[in-house]
């Protein structure tokens, strides 16, 4: 199965709703520090569960760049086709 | 004109939110002065130290003190110079001679701080064209070390090995330099690396290992070289960095090696080039407690058995702590208020720790970090252990 950012997106959102803390109503627009409230280290353990799930380490410098959802399944896709 | 003080609106909240329910700030607290290893004056009161690095009790040797005093009146009191420039004297090339001969290795660097040699050693190793794997429950000189060496830098699961081998696999085509770095004692938790799991994973996959031995050098192994030592894998552990500032009470820090290169990183390390080197009643002390540490081997063998008795007793007492018996034992809180209530109220009765709060803690929960020397008596410990059960009924029911 190709990994799409649609798809990726989607994964994360639902990923994120199985924590009850989260906002119900995010999407692939919602901004990970100001809309869910993540730290720092949040966003970093976050990812590590997403990682699991595809199969791709994400460097920390690409973090310091994702401010959404989507953002972070761009740089999923993208690492997961090996472009980076 | 912009505020340059906007962007810490949130800490300045979180700081006031944090005294506003505290009788005293946390982050503030100042020891008067020792009475001795283990008792400090805090507050006007002798009160028992349970929250240092000091696991050997050598910030208070004698010989140790001698020994700065000597020099400091024969050689003066700052080198006010680089080590590539005015600021190596012959003790600083004794104490790394001395340091290398300990750890059984052909090349020892030292420099001004414990935070400064991760920083030094790291940046210095990992450029930009390879990657620095860290552990990720790392110390944050080891995380600030990454920022400042341009290396790509991925996290692996705390204490992992197989997830280091997943990421390491992931990697197989990188042409990098690729350098794992893990902690022996991990300090905030008193976790223990799995060292000699995590040094077959790095020799799978043909990358280097530097293991910061900061919190068990002095500690673990037969000699007390750390956990590479006593897990019996020292040859597959490329790089050691430590600390003075723990078990050998003074300050400063190292990078020990069998690898010819680590001598180029003295001319290139910049936080080795481009600092002070450190004063040398301090390289004095050092190597006295260095003398200290290796004939007086029980301190070790007293030292496992107070963190027996704290981490026993702790846990008999109904409080969460690692599994790990190490002389760094963390007490898990669920809240912030409860650990700022139990932290505070184990100060009034005379017991300092450290309260560390997230998300400086590991897993998003406070933690009361405690800490015991060799040199604590079991009736020091009974009474730390005594306290902790008040305040626990105290404040937990």
């Amino acid at each position: 199965m190709t990994d799409t950012v649609e798809s990726i997106s989607s994964m994360i959102v639902e990923k994120l709703l199985a924590n009850p803390k989260v906002p119900r109503d995010i999407d692939g627009n919602s901004k990970i520090v100001e809309d869910l409230a993540f730290d720092s280290l949040a966003v970093m353990n976050f990812v590590m569960e997403i990682e699991d799930e595809l199969d791709v380490s994400v460097p920390l410098d690409k973090l310091a760049d994702i401010r959404t959802i989507n953002d972070l399944a761009t740089c999923l896709a993208a690492l997961k086709s090996g472009a980076h | 004109m912009t505020d340059i003080f906007a962007k810490y609106a949130g800490l300045k909240a979180a700081a006031a939110g944090l005294t506003a329910h505290s009788p005293r700030n946390p982050f503030g607290v100042v020891i008067d002065h020792p009475v001795s290893a283990t008792i400090g004056v805090i507050e006007g009161r002798e009160t028992l130290l349970f929250g240092t690095n000091n696991y050997l009790g050598l910030s208070q040797s004698k010989a140790a003190a001698e020994a700065a005093i000597e020099t400091v009146r024969r050689e003066g009191v700052g080198t006010t110079g680089s080590r590539i420039a005015n600021g190596t004297f012959a003790l600083h090339r004794a104490l790394e001679t001395r340091l290398a001969e300990i750890f059984r290795r052909r090349h020892c660097m030292i420099f001004s701080t414990g935070y400064q040699a991760n920083l030094g050693a790291i940046s210095a190793l990992a450029g930009k064209d390879d990657v620095l794997l860290l552990d990720a429950d790392s110390h944050a000189s080891i995380y600030d070390a990454s920022r400042l060496g341009y290396a790509q830098v991925i996290r692996f699961r705390h204490n992992d090995p197989a997830d280091l081998d997943r990421r390491l696999a992931r990697l197989k085509d990188h042409q990098g330099a690729k350098l794992v770095v893990v902690e022996g004692i991990y300090s905030m938790t008193g976790n223990v690396a799995p060292m000699r799991e995590f040094a077959e994973v790095k020799k799978k996959h043909g990358a280097y290992l530097l293991a910061d031995e900061a919190h068990s050098f002095g500690v673990l192994g037969e000699h007390g070289r750390g956990v590479a030592e006593r897990d019996g894998c020292e040859d597959d552990v490329d790089f050691v960095v430590g600390t003075f500032s723990k078990s050998l009470g003074t300050v400063g820090g190292y990078c020990v090696s069998n690898l010819d290169g680590l001598e180029l990183i003295r001319l290139c390390s910049r936080p080795y080039m481009f600092t002070a080197s450190l004063p040398p009643e301090i390289i004095a002390a050092t190597l006295a407690a260095l003398d200290e540490m290796q004939a007086r081997p029980e301190l070790r063998k007293q030292l496992q058995a107070n963190a027996g008795q704290l981490n026993r007793g702790l846990h008999k007492l109904g409080l969460k702590t690692s599994a790990h018996v190490s002389p760094v034992v963390a007490v898990t809180l669920e809240t912030v208020d409860q650990a700022l209530a139990f932290w505070n109220r184990l100060l009034e009765l005379g017991v300092y720790v450290n309260l560390s709060l997230p998300p400086a803690t590991p897993d998003q929960h406070p933690l009361l970090r405690c800490s015991v020397m060799a040199v604590h008596t079991p009736e020091e410990i009974d009474r730390a252990l005594q306290v902790f059960g008040q305040v626990k009924a105290e404040i937990l029911g």
